[in-house]
């Protein structure tokens, strides 16, 4: 198929996401896909496309595109100074471009992750069932990397917009962020150190990935004799494992089996207010229970059904 | 149930979709065997609600929609399970050979895997294919084996300076585990040998050639073997 896009310049950490490969994280190949889920989901949305299209995930710095045929495309995610053909273009809205256009989607000023969604959505091949890169394992996306000057993106065939949509407000993301946890899987190795997760504020250092966040802040100390490493298991993205100097680590999309202690897990509802942080900001945690996290996603599901009917109305 | 295992199963919480059931202290065979037995069990009833399941060294990391199935009935479902596999026949693990071309080029370190142990190399070639590997659990990256079972008489520390890039297909040997790179990458192993095998390769209908459970035995193979062996793995 003939290309959509031609990359410019590619921003520092540009990648191609869907929702994520599964059914393979047992053998060692995590799930990835796009770090703030609603952001990639309403760009999809913008457009036109079914939520689990692949988008272009940016990080701090977005891409510079060339269009080579008739598109809509959408900027979701971290507020950037959007522009096509030097012209502002607000976020968050359907714009049509033609081929010839150039569109700069500029520096993030605020939040971390930029989501571009096309017409038809990119279409590199899938790799095990998913288009989304995985940058460890050097698959999927475009041929396992980052984005690069010169890359000829495809994308499938859609439909243009009858008339534009545009999502009535812009989230912004605030530096100072609380997310909900549920304490575990070992709670029980950490009694006291969970009061001071839940009172302390936690900054997010340069060590900040898709892979993980490595937090700063008062140490989380283990209960005596329960040890910093555990025999192996599985992790989730949102775990919160703590190794041996106390300083947490939010675990992301890429990794699959650990062998640190985790002392609790960010709810999935809240995962992408991880990705929008950027180093410096501050987290705080707050403890909830399971049933708690089981309402917030049951009414995270129905917020976005309605976002749904809102953008198609 | 050894020693190790739990008289009842300890369910661990990690976060709003996923749930550990944990079945014992420690790295031991008769409890990876009932991590083992459940997965397949899972694996073959797939309850409603289950979009996935991890095994590991002594546990099961369920992952689950709670939206589907709640959790409370969830752990419910898998003791009912757990309850049968004492009476259900589970088949035996599968051994899956993996070729092996030791020494030279391959397998840099085997003398000093060796010198280390007071063996000469054959002497490790022969310990290194006599044993049978269990797959506690795959990951770290994509298709790799944690496994059992080395014979301590080849346990070898890691190199000093871990090399910037060790091919795919690379056996090595680090501590008390033994283990395969899947895929070029870094990496402070001995290196022992290597593997025509493409053990993970994405574009196969199944990418992988074993699973955690499955069991492992190296085959020594000559140049010529391997040779063959990669031309038909290389083969479009």
């Amino acid at each position: 198929m003939k290309p959509a896009l031609r990359v410019i310049t590619s921003g520092p950490a540009t990648t191609v996401q869907d929702r994520g490969r599964f059914g393979f994280v047992d053998m060692g190949v995590p799930v990835c896909g796009a770090l703030d889920g609603f952001a990639a989901r309403v760009a999809n949305r913008l457009v036109g496309n079914r939520p689990d299209c692949a988008v272009l995930e940016a990080t701090l710095v977005g891409p510079c595109l060339e269009v080579l045929r008739d598109l809509d495309i959408a900027v979701t995610g971290a507020r950037t100074d959007l522009a096509v053909n030097g012209r502002r273009q607000p976020g968050w809205t359907t714009c049509r471009v033609a081929p010839g256009d150039r569109i700069e989607v500029g520096a993030a000023d605020n939040g971390c992750r930029i989501y571009i969604a096309v017409t038809g959505g990119i279409d590199v091949p899938p790799v095990m069932g998913s288009r989304s890169t995985y940058l460890g394992g050097k698959l999927g996306g475009m041929k396992g990397r980052v984005l690069q000057e010169g890359d000829l993106l495809p994308c499938a065939q859609g439909e243009l917009l009858a008339r534009p949509r545009a999502l009535p407000w812009h989230p912004l993301y605030t530096g100072e962020t609380w997310l909900r946890a549920i304490p575990g899987p070992q709670d029980d190795f950490f009694t006291s150190a969970l009061a001071v997760l839940g009172a302390s504020g936690y900054s997010v250092t340069a060590q900040a990935n898709r892979m993980g966040y490595r937090l700063e802040g008062p140490a989380l100390i283990r209960e005596p004799g329960a040890a910093a490493s555990i025999v192996s298991e599985a992790v989730v993205p949102g775990s919160i494992q703590v190794p041996a100097d106390g300083q947490p680590i939010i675990l992301l999309t890429e990794q699959t089996l650990g062998g640190y202690a985790k002392i609790a897990t960010v709810i999935s509802v809240d995962l992408f207010k991880v990705a929008q942080a950027r180093p410096g900001d501050i987290f705080h945690f707050l403890p909830v229970t399971l049933a708690q996290a089981h309402e917030a996603l049951a009414q995270w599901v129905a917020y976005l059904a309605w976002i749904d009917a809102l953008l198609e109305s | 149930m050894d020693r190790h295992g739990y008289e009842r199963t300890r369910f661990r919480i990690c976060g709003d979709r996923a749930m550990l059931a944990e079945y014992g202290e420690g790295v031991s065979l008769a409890v990876n065997e009932r991590v083992r037995a459940m997965a397949l069990v899972l694996d073959q009833e797939r309850p409603e609600g289950v979009e996935g399941v991890i095994p590991a060294y002594r546990s099961l990391a369920i992952v689950y929609d709670p939206l589907v199935v709640g959790t409370q009935a969830l752990q419910e479902r898998l003791l009912e399970m757990e309850a049968r596999i004492g009476r259900t026949r589970i088949p035996p693990p599968r051994t899956v050979e993996i070729p092996v071309r030791y020494g030279g080029e391959m397998g840099p370190d085997l003398q000093t895997v060796a010198a280390h142990n007071g063996l000469t190399p054959e002497a490790v070639v022969r310990l290194h294919t006599e044993a049978i590997y269990p797959i506690y659990a795959v990951g770290f990256a994509p298709g790799f084996c944690y496994l059992g079972g080395l014979d301590p008489r080849l346990h070898t520390p890691r190199l000093a300076t871990p090399r910037t890039r060790v091919a795919a297909g690379s056996v090595g040997i680090a501590e008390t585990q033994t283990g395969v790179y899947p895929s070029d990458s870094p990496g402070g192993w001995q290196l022992i040998g290597r593997t025509p095998l493409n053990l993970f390769n994405p574009a196969r209908v199944e990418p992988f050639l074993y699973r955690a459970g499955d069991r492992i035995r190296f085959v020594p193979i000559d140049p010529a073997t391997f040779a063959s062996i990669r031309a038909a793995e290389e083969a479009p």
